[in-house]
């Protein structure tokens, strides 16, 4: 049986987040299945579910080198720039 | 605007959690749905059912939005390799980088609409949908990179503000996301001015002379005044659109005046005086002509803009058949192995 990956959106106005996994042979059983498991309690409003082998994620061990360049550029923040003083609505 | 960027942009995400907590009555008529979601302040999902005209609408702005972000990337481009320093440089660069990450968020929201990416592409290319007036205005010295982030980034956060409460989840969602960073295009060319206005007299005078070039094209991007503004009536009742575009632009002259004051530099509108009355800045109107004209085609960089649109896309075509050609050799030599 195929393994999906289940994403459920909790509310109107936010986006999907991951909740679990479910299997099943084909999407509409695999829907049924991530309705049962993951909103018994109403905890979602839609549901994605998603093939877990057509995921591709990027591995623990590469997770330095792989977001390294971001580490270092604190001039994409904000705080980085002096706002002289009496400067409003910066 | 009281109070700072990034405190409306969380309140705008506070309150959209807020109203995500409402219940509503679902009726069976997918209008009265529609409206009620709307009248609760939440956020329409790409599924649901959506009137025609709320769905072209939105594709449109989007489009046009998107479109703006990644041309946007042109004006500044322009001054990356001849950045004063190579902090500026880095600083640049990454701010040009983020308008394109805007430009992707905005495609990729647009998509949820029904549109394809390589369908909003070929509408820029082809001329069919339009984007910002401002950056069809050259950058013709250093200062302007300061100007540009202080104020044409400056008035599109107060236009991008209050599209954080904006009734389509997608849109709203991407608009969070960018305003948060936004707020550091502002304020590097905010300091880029301040520094040049505080350095030696030739440097003062070409802040001055920037600021000069920038002001009355940054308060056309608010669009045309109320009185002609054709869109604006349904957008508003959609809750697209929460302000009138003459209520943003006073806004952000409100906001520039004291800003300028600190730089040391002067606005060119010897009309531009506080209003006690109205408790506003009264100012002189941009040349609603000459944004006409501009959106029409008829700026200075219409045509150049476009090219270089157009010949990035053309020698970007090797580099997505070398992709594609990439990926279908990977999937057989795959299936070789699984077999
Ligand atoms: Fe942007
Ligand atoms: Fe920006």
């Amino acid at each position: 049986m195929t393994l999906w990956e289940v994403f459920i959106r909790a509310r109107r106005g936010l986006s999907h987040t991951h909740a679990g996994s479910v299997h099943a042979d084909d999407a509409e059983t695999a829907l049924r299945n991530a309705r049962d498991v993951y909103t018994r309690r109403q905890e979602g409003v839609s549901i994605w579910v998603v093939r877990a082998s057509d995921i591709a994620a990027s591995s623990p061990e590469e997770k330095d080198p792989f977001f390294a360049p971001a580490a270092d550029k604190i001039y994409r923040y904000p705080t980085f720039y002096e706002v002289p003083e009496g400067a409003p609505h910066l | 605007m009281g109070e700072g960027l990034l405190d409306q942009v969380a309140e705008a995400e506070a309150e959209l959690l807020a109203a995500a907590d409402r219940r509503l009555s679902r009726g069976d008529d997918v209008q009265a749905w529609f409206d009620a979601v709307i009248e609760a302040d939440q956020k329409v999902e790409p599924r649901d059912w959506m009137p025609d005209d709320y769905r072209k609408g939105l594709i449109r702005q989007i489009a046009q939005h998107a479109h703006s972000e990644i041309i946007g990337m042109q004006p500044e481009g322009n001054w990356i390799s001849r950045a004063p320093t190579l902090k500026r440089k880095a600083i640049l660069l990454a701010k040009v980088q983020d308008e394109a990450g805007h430009g992707l968020y905005l495609y990729a929201a647009a998509e949820t609409l029904g549109i394809t990416r390589a369908e909003l592409v070929d509408a820029l290319i082809e001329g069919r949908q339009k984007y910002s007036s401002i950056f069809n205005y050259p950058t013709l010295t250093w200062a302007d990179v300061g100007a540009i982030g202080w104020l044409v980034d400056g008035a599109a956060i107060v236009n991008q503000v209050p599209l954080c409460r904006c009734s389509y989840g997608p849109y709203a969602r991407a608009m969070i996301r960018i305003c948060k960073e936004e707020s550091f295009h502002q304020r590097q060319g905010y300091e880029i001015l301040h520094t040049l206005s505080h350095g030696t007299p030739e440097q003062k005078a070409m802040a001055q002379d920037s600021v000069d070039r920038w002001w009355y094209p940054s308060l056309a991007m608010f669009g045309p005044p109320d009185t002609q503004s054709t869109h604006s009536a349904k957008s508003m009742g959609w809750k697209i659109k929460r302000h009138s575009n003459d209520e943003l632009r006073q806004r952000f002259v409100d906001m520039c005046v004291p800003q300028a004051e600190v730089l040391g530099l002067t606005l060119p509108d010897p009309e531009l005086r506080w209003n006690d009355e109205r408790g506003h800045h009264d100012f002189t109107e941009p040349d609603y002509a000459e944004l006409m004209r501009v959106v029409a085609g008829d700026g200075p960089c219409n045509a150049e803009r476009m090219a270089h649109r157009r010949r990035a896309h053309d020698e970007g075509a090797w580099v997505r058949e070398a992709a594609a050609e990439f990926a279908k050799k990977a999937a057989t030599r795959k299936g070789e192995e699984n077999r």
